[in-house]
């Protein structure tokens, strides 16, 4: 088939320019994290990763990872099955809403936070009373996390099940099935690579999430330190291979992340393909 | 087990789909829904199988009232227009489906439940194909997985929405016939819709024809096509070639074209006439002067299609004419002939 | 009572209710206390804190930068969805594959890169200075940062647009006797224009509320480059708490409105492109 753009020249010289581009503004950068932490040998960037500073910083955000993901995985499962196979006044404002942690500034969301449960704020000052501090605390940290990760499960699920349609779950229906046979053997294999997906985008927010997480945190050394706060601190300390070795491992991270990825994409792909 | 609606009516929004209607269908009766599409037969489908729920009115399965029972407690086979295989699963798993969904004390046995999908596999002609995924059956073999999965919970009532509307002609007429040894062998009562009017009549013991959101004509096959209860059944059921005129003087005329017949009181401007009933001719006698071109002709199966024209109807008409007609008239591309009607039809003009 | 019925499938009220609560709790409280807060502000007040002469400073920065960075993105990410979409060459997968580094890698770690990579000294800064081109503590530097994390917007939004189109337009076209780059004008771009439209408008969204990334690159000199969310957070620093919601008030106004007209927009060419259906 003859397309558009398939003249040799034209597409030799449009890939170049893409391959060029991306190795400038995307490639450099994350070799230049690995060059950083490594700059001085290996010694002190062994040294940096083994610190308790670091390991504590690790333990933070894998917690925080740990608590969001679930309690996102749950709400984004319930939230896509409400609309997509029912229909309800209130169902497009709903969302709507879901797309506000999208939309809106990481330092608002920290900030909106901030305004209810520190001190100051109604909810806050209640809870103070009953010696409960939520804000510069890790449960705070939870909390922002969970607000700016909600909308990736539900992103991921609604397109698909709303294309899927629920004939073959009325088709369960009519066979007998009760609610949660329905969800295990019926819709859970029909989504389960768009929730892995989800899941994956959600981990890898909640690990490198920054600007909410740094509203609430209060940064109290080894408490509420996660890893991208302790990138910053280490960074504005001038501690460079220090900060480096931090950014490598979330790097790293996402490396294993983008590779999953493609995984999964490879893999629906080829699904279709067959199908 | 008989099913009986009675004044079941639904409404979406600000569209009726159902008017009130009432239903009788017999223990063991095959019955098909024919109607346009919005005609609203799939929703008095849903609404027996409990997919949905009507408005007003009450559903009967023998004396058991149904209406507010939920559909997983109804005990019906649901064959879907796409089938809704479950797409992840075997031929094999979608079929155990409905066993294995059982709560645990009404559960058959491993080994029973192997023994009853293999059994009903063999009987859809699908066993040596258990271990196949929906994907990789054709359409024919997908719908008889769809058919043994609905009979696999040994269901009285069997719906089926639409069950060949998307398989090729060749296709259709096998599990048509299938379908109707399928039914009888087992004795369950059938309800299925089609648009096509063929198919309804070919399959159904009794066919309801639906035309915005009410019953039109409930009746055997055989006296719906002789004797239909209206303008929009006759229609709809097979080709229909108009005539519409004046009348005056024993005649029912447009034009230079006429028909002699009496003056009718139910519809006094125009007849209907099948395309069976026309004869051509080289000359037009007192029964009618009906002088026609012929536009195309169409020697398919055991008549010849003859498309005609001409300056009196407001759409072109078809005849169909036996091939010993065909021999003798010989008509082609321009010929100029005239038809004589063997028999017609008058309705009361539909109400909008 | 019978629209209840009517709900076949299971577990309406169960998620109905898990969302409403979840909602609720994570989404509207919080935002209960914006309104609180703002409300212990009288108008005048308000309109001081939102008014600033730094402040509006900022959002001159953060509007020009953002509207760069995400031109920029619309440019490069047109090319590199038409690559991907309609060339196979050795390599493609890991070139797809890194166009959603921006989103998996944490914004703190890509601003400390940046500020690195294009300081003075650093690798890529080095090179620049020379040529008079100063990026690390200068609105150009905020303007990167911005696009680095906004790269996969409109790649992402262009990319299945381009991989849906029929084969026969392009055939159509070029058997007419068009040049390449009229068919694309003419045939393609009205195609994917919407798509395009969209990316830039997500793009730039984020690209306004970016925190993390530009922070460390910005230098963060009042009047000259300092960020919208910067600003909030130093209020918030300085417990002026009413100050930062005065400021977070109108961004997430702002957010909403853009939001708002991207989905608008987006609902629009939907229609259009089917039909009017849906």
């Amino acid at each position: 088939m003859k397309r558009i753009g398939d003249g040799a020249a034209t597409r030799i010289g449009l890939i170049a320019l893409a391959v060029i581009m991306t190795t400038l503004f995307l490639v450099i950068p994350l070799a230049g994290i690995f060059y950083q932490a490594l700059a001085e040998g290996m010694a002190p960037f062994w040294q940096n990763l083994t610190s308790t500073f670091t390991r504590e910083a690790i333990g933070l955000t894998l917690l925080i990872a740990l608590l969001t993901v679930p309690i996102n995985l749950v709400f984004g499962i319930f939230l896509a099955w409400l609309v997509t196979r029912f229909t309800f006044p209130g169902r497009r404002l709903l969302q709507t809403l879901i797309d506000i942690p999208f939309a809106v500034s990481p330092v608002v969301a920290g900030l909106l936070y901030l305004l209810l449960y520190g001190r100051t704020g109604w909810l806050g000052s209640i809870l103070s009373e009953q010696d409960v501090q939520l804000m510069f605390a890790w449960p705070g940290m939870v909390l922002v996390t969970v607000f700016v990760t909600c909308p990736f499960v539900a992103r991921e699920l609604i397109p698909l099940m709303q294309a899927q349609g629920s004939a073959e779950e009325e088709a369960g229906v009519t066979l007998g099935a009760g609610g949660w046979t329905l969800f295990r053997r019926i819709t859970l294999p029909n989504i389960r690579w768009a929730l892995v997906y989800g899941v994956i985008l959600t981990n890898a927010r909640a690990i490198g999430e920054f600007g909410a997480v740094s509203v609430v945190s209060g940064s109290i050394r080894g408490e509420t330190i996660n890893l991208p706060l302790q990138v910053e601190l280490l960074y504005q300390d001038y501690n460079t291979v220090g900060a480096f070795t931090s950014a490598a491992l979330l790097a790293a991270l996402a490396v294993v992340t983008l590779m999953i990825k493609a995984m999964l994409e490879w893999h629906t792909h080829r699904r279709e393909k067959t199908a | 087990m008989s099913i009986t609606v009675s004044d079941v009516s639904r409404r979406f929004g600000s569209t009726t789909a159902l008017h009130p209607l009432s239903l009788e269908i017999k223990q063991g009766e095959m019955v098909g829904l024919l109607g346009p599409s919005g005609s609203g037969k799939t929703t008095l489908l849903r609404i027996i199988a409990g997919l949905e729920a009507p408005d007003s009115g009450s559903i009967h399965f023998g004396d058991r009232d149904v209406t507010r029972v939920h559909v997983r407690k109804r005990r019906v086979g649901f064959v879907f227009q796409h089938y809704a295989l479950f797409r992840h699963m075997s031929v094999f798993e979608n079929v155990a489906f409905g066993l294995r969904a059982r709560p645990a004390g009404e559960r058959p046995s491993n080994a029973e439940i192997r023994d009853r999908v293999q059994h009903l596999l063999e009987r859809v002609r699908l066993d040596t194909l258990a271990k196949r995924l929906p994907a990789q059956l054709s359409g024919g073999q997908q719908q008889r997985v769809a058919l043994a999965r609905a009979l696999a919970v040994e269901p009285e009532v069997l719906l089926l929405d639409e069950p060949f509307g998307a398989l090729d002609a060749k296709v259709r007429l096998e599990l048509r016939r299938w379908l109707r040894h399928l039914h009888e062998e087992f004795g369950f009562t059938s309800v299925f819709v089609t648009h096509d009017q063929e198919e309804a009549l070919e399959l159904s013991d009794r066919v309801v024809v639906m035309s915005n959101g009410r019953i039109e004509q409930i009746d055997t096959p055989q006296a719906l096509y002789r004797a239909p209860a209206n303008r929009f059944v006759f229609s709809f059921l097979g080709e229909t070639n108009r005539f519409g005129g004046k009348h005056q003087n024993g005649r029912l005329q447009q034009g230079e074209a006429w028909i002699a017949m009496e003056r009718s009181n139910i519809a006094p401007e125009e007849v209907l006439l099948r395309p069976h009933e026309l004869m051509l001719t080289t000359a037009p006698d007192g029964r009618a002067h009906l002088p026609v071109r012929v536009d195309a002709v169409s020697p398919v199966g055991s008549d010849v299609r003859v498309e005609l024209t001409a300056d009196w109807m407001d759409t072109p008409w078809l005849a169909s004419i036996t091939h010993h007609d065909f021999d003798r008239l010989q008509p082609e591309r321009g010929s100029e002939l005239y038809v004589i009607p063997s028999r017609w039809h008058q309705f009361a003009p539909e109400s909008p | 009572m019978s629209a209840r019925a009517a709900r076949v499938l299971p577990g309406f009220s169960l998620s109905l209710g898990v969302t409403l609560l979840f909602v609720s709790l994570i989404l509207l409280l919080p935002m209960t206390s914006l309104i609180g807060q703002l409300s212990t502000l009288s108008w005048s007040q308000y309109w001081a804190a939102i008014t600033d002469p730094r402040l509006i400073a900022s959002y001159r920065v953060t509007i020009g930068a953002a509207l760069a960075a995400s031109l920029f993105n619309a440019l490069f990410g047109l090319l590199m969805a038409w690559v991907l979409a309609r060339y196979t060459f050795p390599g493609k997968r890991l070139l797809d594959a890194l166009m959603d580094l921006p989103f998996a890698l944490p914004t703190a770690v890509a601003g400390i890169t940046l500020a690195t990579l294009y300081s003075r000294n650093g690798a890529v800064g080095s090179l620049l200075a020379p040529l008079g081109i100063e990026v690390a503590y200068t609105w150009l530097g905020i303007a990167l940062a911005m696009a680095f994390t906004s790269v996969p917007f409109v790649v992402r939004t262009v990319q299945p647009v381009l991989e849906d189109l029929p084969g026969q337009a392009d055939e159509a076209a070029l058997t007419l006797g068009a040049s390449n780059l009229y068919a694309f004008r003419r045939v393609i771009l009205p195609h994917i224009w919407p798509a395009v439209v969209t990316g830039t408008g997500l793009s730039f969204a984020r690209s306004l509320g970016e925190f993390g990334a530009v922070i460390f690159i910005a230098g963060n000199m009042p009047y000259r480059t300092e960020v919208v969310s910067l600003m909030m957070a130093t209020r918030l620093e300085e417990y002026d708490y009413a100050g930062a919601a005065a400021i977070a008030s109108l961004v997430m106004l702002v957010s909403l409105l853009l939001l708002l007209a991207i989905n608008l927009w987006q609902g629009r060419f939907y229609r259009h492109l089917h039909g009017g259906r849906h």
